[in-house]
């Protein structure tokens, strides 16, 4: 897929308060068409959930957002800039993996798995990118991410265990619970500072007792104005916390609005299905 | 096991009076109930039958005349042996870090997104596993035969800068240069299988974090990788120590050939053979022994506590045993008589 260039149509990033823009992004995995159009855009501060049935393509279209997945067709951009591609003219220059990388410095993701190096230590793990990617000095880095684990615990409210996380900086990801585990990965993206939060499904994996303390995580970061875009089954995080709430079925953006609008008055059919389904 | 009861004898049925013919017995009090552990009948019997082969082979060594051990004691600890084991040393250790660095860069290239680097690794590999390594030592050693000079020039036109190749490549150069092309090449596979075998989350994650390609190589994936690297890169390096014997064919005083050149001259054949075979033995113990603890290095974060080193699990059964005794010296406090207390 290297230096592949992609048509653009005459419409450009918007800067204002959008913070997150998708123009028309199609994704195929050879004849499977996983994304076939989306539109989306998320403002500074905002909460927007993507709701919809396994196979709609909602994970998918997270992980094009940080360029996991490269898109086929139509463009994404971060803040204004656009994401994986430079564009000159009327055409799209695919980046270097060097500078995708340097992209996604901004973009903090969290996966359904954690996705923690288990032969990290805790603090490693969250230090490993500033130090890397950031250049930012060891001990700095190391300081900032006693904070965030001192962050994470404070904010999981009605733990089971108050085992503070901040004693657990030395220990191994494996010798910690699931929701522990999810709490430091959320450190971990938190630690680059980044302007956006992508949350693939963080609690799918986890077991129901400890779903919550995720959870009250992510409605704290939400609480102080990080943009957010979360990939999520849990309809009651989603009505309490969304400012947005995004269906999608079969590619595309299905409806979209606030949680009371698309939760309790749906107006596509496909919608009134799932939520039967699911609530 | 087996559960027995205080009274075996009596029927189950009459020591539980009040339930089924069916049900387990209910002693009058269940912490009186002794566990009696399996026994393997047919363990002590194989023991047996494996401790006289044994001694059998062990009587053979001491008594065999032919073994000549007074031969091997004069020459296992010799100048020129000890001399020679140091030569095997060094082709082991040149060739397994030449080969493994070489492997690892292969590995990557075979795992890269460029088709170049990919067809490159990929017939680097074909060729030199396809040659076997002492006809490939060979060819090196007679470098010079086929390229008597080396240089750095334009290709296919005038060259700048040449060397006699003789002068240098020598044969220790040759031998070390072989074993190291031929080990890369198995190397790069043993790599590759680790690589692959981390999990392509990990890879994701270093992705979304933005950590830089080669830093993520090193820092992420190789780590990993390593668990599934080790056990077989082990196999390999000892296969190595033993295959730097095939050198002999270039008349290095590696310790195969050096144990030939005396024999030949005293006609000593077995206990020299003798010789080489304990250097090997000793080798190979130590480096199964490193195996072991870089393994152990490896495999931190991977068990929530990882299990104690035979080592330490010789000093824990020692302290048991000193606890033990020291129970027993305890003096015994005597039992009051019975019916004294009422």
């Amino acid at each position: 897929m290297n230096d592949v260039t992609v048509a653009v149509e005459d419409t450009t990033p918007t800067v204002d308060d959008v913070m997150v823009e998708l123009h028309g992004v199609h994704k195929s995995f050879g004849p499977l068409e996983v994304l076939r159009g989306v539109d989306l855009q998320v403002h500074v501060g905002e909460v927007t959930v993507i709701l919809g049935p396994s196979g709609s393509g909602k994970s998918t279209l997270l992980r094009t957002i940080n360029h996991l997945e490269k898109v086929n067709r139509g463009w994404i951009s971060i803040d204004g800039e656009l994401i994986g591609y430079r564009r000159s003219g009327s055409k799209l220059h695919e980046l270097k993996e060097k500078d995708v990388l340097k992209q996604r410095t901004h973009i903090g993701f969290v996966f359904q798995n954690f996705n923690l190096f288990p032969h990290l230590t805790v603090l490693d793990n969250l230090v490993e990118a500033p130090v890397s990617a950031l250049r930012r000095p060891r001990k700095a880095a190391e300081e900032t991410a006693r904070g965030l684990l001192d962050r994470v615990e404070e904010t999981a409210r009605g733990l089971l265990d108050r085992v503070g996380l901040a004693d657990k900086a030395d220990a191994y990801p494996r010798q910690l619970s699931g929701g522990q585990q999810q709490r430091v990965a959320i450190a971990r993206a938190l630690a680059l500072e980044p302007k956006v939060l992508l949350f693939d499904e963080p609690t799918s994996a986890l077991d129901p007792e400890l779903v919550g303390e995720v959870l009250d995580v992510i409605k704290d970061l939400a609480g102080t104005g990080t943009t957010m875009i979360v990939v999520t089954h849990e309809i009651g995080f989603a009505r309490e916390v969304a400012d947005t709430v995004v269906f999608m079925d079969g590619g595309v953006v299905v409806e979209q609005g606030p949680p009371a609008a698309v939760l309790d008055d749906p107006q596509h059919e496909r919608t009134r299905a799932f939520l039967s389904k699911v609530l | 096991m087996g559960l027995t009861t205080p009274s075996a004898s009596a029927p189950p049925a009459a020591a539980s009076p009040g339930t089924g013919p069916g049900a387990p017995p209910t002693p009058d009090d269940p912490a009186s109930l002794k566990v009696v552990p399996a026994r393997h009948y047919a363990r002590w019997v194989a023991a047996v039958a494996v401790i006289v082969l044994v001694a059998q082979f062990a009587h053979g060594l001491a008594t065999n005349p032919v073994w000549e051990w007074g031969v091997f004691r004069d020459y296992v600890l010799s100048e020129t042996i000890v001399h020679a084991v140091w030569v095997t040393l060094q082709l082991t250790a040149y060739a397994t870090v030449l080969g493994f660095l070489l492997g690892t860069v292969l590995a990557f290239m075979r795992l890269s997104r460029s088709p170049v680097l990919q067809t490159v690794a990929w017939t680097y590999i074909w060729i030199f596993r396809s040659i076997p390594m002492i006809v490939q030592l060979v060819f090196w050693f007679n470098l010079s035969a086929l390229y008597e000079r080396l240089g750095f020039g334009i290709p296919f036109g005038p060259v700048f800068w040449s060397v006699d190749s003789n002068s240098i490549i020598g044969t220790m150069g040759a031998a070390v240069i072989g074993l190291t092309l031929h080990q890369a090449a198995y190397a790069a596979e043993i790599v590759r299988g680790g690589v692959i075998a981390v999990d392509h989350g990990q890879l994701e994650a270093a992705a979304a974090l933005g950590i830089p390609r080669l830093r993520q190589i090193r820092r992420i994936v190789l780590p990993q990788a390593m668990r599934a690297i080790l056990p077989t890169a082990g196999n390999e390096i000892i296969g190595l120590l033993k295959g730097t014997s095939v050198v002999y064919v270039m008349s290095i005083g590696e310790l195969f050939y050096q144990v030939q050149v005396i024999y030949g001259r005293n006609g000593r054949v077995i206990p020299l053979l003798l010789v080489a075979t304990a250097w090997y033995v000793v080798l190979t113990s130590l480096l199964s022994v490193a195996q072991y603890y870089v393994e152990r290095r490896y495999a931190r974060g991977a068990n929530r506590t990882p299990p104690p080193t035979p080592l330490q699990r010789a000093r824990r059964f020692v302290r048991t045993l000193r606890a033990a005794a020291a129970q027993r010296n305890q003096p015994v406090t005597p039992l009051k008589p019975l019916g004294d207390s009422r």
